[in-house]
C-alpha cells in the first residue's frame, strides 16, 4: 500500500515523543547554563603549570628544561629560562621560568606538552568557560595565572595525580635514603679515621 | 538540448542575443550552503532544472596539513590528524600510527590491538549514524532523523570522551599502542551502548527505510556503475555500495581483524538508496565486531613498553599504511630520511577520491538530486582540503 511506510515513520516518531515522558533515557537534552553534566576525570582543556606548597613561585615545579615548548605542535608557549638557580619545593637549587606564557587562542588542547613533562610540572586543566573581551591579552596566559596548586590538580584528575604523588614520594625517600646511606658511610670512614669527634657532616639533599 | 556552449568563466555566462535558444544557467552552489557539509563549493551549469555540467571547487578549508606535518616532529602530527576528518578523529590517528609503525617497524600489544578495533569500530558507528541524519536532513526531513541520529551519536562521543578526554578530538593513538587505557567501568558502559544500540537501528528503519517519498527520491538516483567505480579509484560504503567487494579490513588484514568474523555487504544498483542502505548493514557488521572485541579483550600493556615518546628517529624509508576509515581506504604515505620529522607526508583522504565522480552521477539530474548525491558520498570538508 502506498503510504504505509509514511504511517509506520510516523507512528515510530509518535512512539518517541510520547515515550521522550516515560522513559528517561530517552530524554538527552541538558538545560546547560543552569544544568551541568559531571565533570569528567580525563577532560582536558588547557594547561597550567602545578606547584607545591603554598607559594606558587616558591613551589613551581618547573624548571625551565623548555622541552614542552620544543615539542608542542602549534608552538603556543613560550619559556625564558632564568639565569639564577633557586631551590624547588624539594629544596634543589634549580633553574625555574623567569617567563612562562600559554596562548590559549593558538593551544589545540592536544596533551602532548603533558606526556613530555619529565618533571610533572605541566598538566591540563579542565576549566571551560573563558569567554574575555580582550582577544590577545586575554588569552595570553602568563606564569602567574598558569600556576595551580597541587590541591586543585589532586582535585579535578584524582586517580592520576595520586599516582604522581606517589611516584614523588617514592622518589624523595629513595633520594633520602641514599643521602642516609652516604652520611652514614662518610660517619663510619671518618669516626675510622679520625677517633676524635667531628661534627656530622650535612645530609646531602635530604630534608 | 540546447547547443548554446557556456562561458568558462566563474561567472554569469555572456548572454545570448539569440532568443530561439535556450539559455544556459551557470550557479555557484556553495561554499555556504547548507547542503555541502561544510565548505564545498560546486559551479553547476543548469538547463532547465537539470544538471549539464557539474564542475567541484576544493580549497576553502586548505590548513597545509601535509606541509605543517614536514615541519613537525612525527608525534607532533597526530592531533593534527584529528583535524582532518574531524567527525571520526580515531580512525585518522590509527592510520597515521599505522603508516609510523610500518615505517619504524614497531609492534603493537595485543591489548592496545584490542582498543584500537573497539575505538575504530565505535568511530565508525557514530560516522556513518550522523551521516544517514545529514543525508536525510538535506533531503528534507527536517530535524527529526537528524536529532535521532545525534542521539545515538552522543551515547558514543561520551565515552569518547570518557576515555580519551575529549569528545572529537580524541588524540588517541600513540606509535606502538593507544595513550591511555579504559578507565574503570568503561568496558561496561560502552558494552551497554552497543548492547542498545540495535534498537536504535531498529527504529531508524521502522522510521525511513520503508518511506516512499525517500524511495521515491533516491532509488535510481545517482547510479555509479561498477566500472567507474574501479577506475576512479573509490573506496568504501560508496564502492561497495556499487557491488565492488573492496574492504581494506578483509583486504590487508591489519591489526587484528582476521580474528573478527563480519561480513562485507554490497549493494547491486549503486543508487543513492543502496549507498544509505549500505550504512545500516555496516553498523550491524559493526556491531558484531564490536561484541566480540569487548568480550575477548585480553590484559596487558596498552603500549610497546620499547617506545619512547621523545627523540623518536626511524630509520630512512618510506611507508604507506592505509586502514578502511568509514569514509574509505584512508592512506598515510611517509618518507623518513633519518631525521625526527618527516621528509615527505601525504594523505590519500577517501572523501577527496570519492568525490571525484560527482560530475559522472550528477549529469542529467535536477539541481534536488545533487543533494543527494553529495550527500550520500560522505564527504568531511577538513579531509578533502586538509
Amino acid at each position: 500500500m502506498v503510504g504505509e511506510g509514511i504511517l509506520k515513520g510516523l507512528a515510530e516518531t509518535a512512539r518517541n515523543f510520547f515515550g521522550s515522558y516515560v522513559s528517561k533515557d530517552r530524554l538527552t537534552t541538558v538545560q546547560y547554563p543552569e544544568e551541568r553534566l559531571p565533570q569528567i576525570e580525563a577532560a582536558r582543556s588547557f594547561p597550567f603549570l602545578v606547584y607545591d606548597g603554598s607559594d606558587w613561585q616558591q613551589g613551581m615545579r618547573c624548571v625551565a628544561c623548555q622541552i614542552c615548548e620544543k615539542e608542542c605542535p602549534p608552538k603556543c608557549i613560550l619559556i625564558e629560562k632564568s639565569k639564577d638557580k633557586k631551590p624547588d619545593a624539594a629544596g634543589k637549587q634549580q633553574f625555574y621560568p623567569a617567563v612562562f606564557n600559554i596562548d590559549i587562542s593558538v593551544c589545540m588542547s592536544c596533551q602532548i606538552c603533558v606526556e613530555v613533562c619529565p618533571f610533572e610540572a605541566i598538566k591540563m586543566d579542565v576549566q571551560y568557560d573563558l569567554p574575555t573581551d580582550d582577544r590577545f591579552g586575554g588569552l595570553l596566559l602568563h606564569k602567574q595565572q598558569l600556576a595551580k596548586s597541587n590541591e586543585y590538580y589532586n582535585a579535578i584528575h584524582p586517580t592520576e595525580a595520586a599516582a604522581v604523588d606517589a611516584a614523588f614520594a617514592e622518589g624523595r625517600a629513595k633520594v633520602e635514603a641514599k643521602a642516609k646511606a652516604a652520611a652514614d658511610a662518610k660517619a663510619a670512614t671518618e669516626a675510622k679515621l679520625t677517633p676524635a669527634p667531628q661534627p656530622q657532616p650535612a645530609g646531602g639533599e635530604s630534608r | 538540448m540546447s547547443t548554446a556552449t557556456y562561458s568558462t568563466s566563474p561567472f554569469t555566462p555572456a548572454p545570448t542575443t539569440d532568443s530561439s535558444e535556450e539559455q544556459l544557467l551557470e550557479i555557484s552552489m556553495g561554499p555556504q550552503h547548507p547542503s555541502t557539509h561544510g565548505v564545498f563549493r560546486m559551479n553547476v551549469v543548469l538547463d532547465g532544472e537539470h544538471v549539464v555540467k557539474l564542475k567541484p571547487i576544493f580549497g576553502y578549508l586548505h590548513r597545509n596539513h601535509e606541509k605543517i606535518a614536514e615541519n613537525e616532529t612525527y608525534l607532533g602530527s597526530m592531533p593534527y590528524t584529528d583535524r582532518l576528518d574531524y567527525l571520526c578523529s580515531i580512525t585518522n590517528n590509527w592510520g597515521y600510527a599505522l603508516a609510523v609503525e610500518k615505517l619504524a617497524g614497531i609492534q603493537v600489544p595485543e591489548r592496545a590491538e584490542y582498543l584500537r578495533i573497539i575505538t575504530g569500530e565505535l568511530t565508525r558507528l557514530q560516522n556513518h549514524a550522523s551521516l544517514i541524519g545529514f543525508l536525510l536532513q538535506d533531503m528534507g526531513s527536517s530535524g527529526t532523523p537528524l536529532m535521532y541520529a545525534f542521539r545515538e551519536r552522543e551515547r558514543i562521543l561520551d565515552l569518547f570522551e570518557e576515555l580519551t578526554g575529549s569528545r572529537m578530538m580524541c588524540n588517541y593513538m600513540r606509535f606502538g599502542g593507544c595513550r591511555v587505557d579504559m578507565p574503570a567501568g568503561w568496558l561496561d558502559r560502552a558494552k551497554k551502548v552497543v548492547q542498545e544500540f540495535p534498537r536504535f537501528l531498529d527504529e531508524y528503519e521502522q522510521l525511513l527505510v520503508g518511506n516512499e517519498i525517500l524511495m521515491e527520491r533516491t532509488q535510481g538516483i545517482g547510479v555509479l556503475s561498477r566500472e567507474l567505480a574501479i577506475n576512479a579509484g573509490l573506496s568504501g560504503p560508496m564502492a561497495r555500495a556499487s557491488g565492488v567487494s573492496y574492504d581494506v579490513r578483509k583486504v590487508d588484514k591489519y591489526s587484528l581483524y582476521e580474528r573478527f568474523s563480519f561480513r562485507v555487504p554490497l549493494g547491486a544498483h549503486g543508487d543513492v538508496y543502496d549507498r544509505y542502505m549500505m550504512r545500516f548493514l555496516e553498523m550491524r557488521e559493526s556491531l558484531k565486531i564490536l561484541n566480540d572485541a569487548m568480550r575477548d579483550i585480553p590484559p596487558g600493556p596498552i603500549v610497546d613498553p620499547k617506545m619512547r615518546i621523545r627523540g623518536f628517529r626511524p630509520k630512512p624509508g618510506e611507508a604507506y599504511g592505509r586502514i578502511e576509515s568509514p569514509k574509505g581506504e584512508l592512506g598515510f604515505y611517509l618518507i623518513s630520511d633519518g631525521s625526527p620529522n618527516p621528509y615527505r607526508y601525504r594523505v590519500r583522504p577517501p572523501s577527496l577520491i570519492n568525490l571525484t565522480v560527482l560530475e559522472d552521477l550528477c549529469v542529467g539530474l535536477n539541481v534536488a538530486d545533487v543533494v543527494a548525491i553529495l550527500g550520500s558520498v560522505d564527504i568531511v570538508l577538513g579531509e578533502v582540503d586538509r
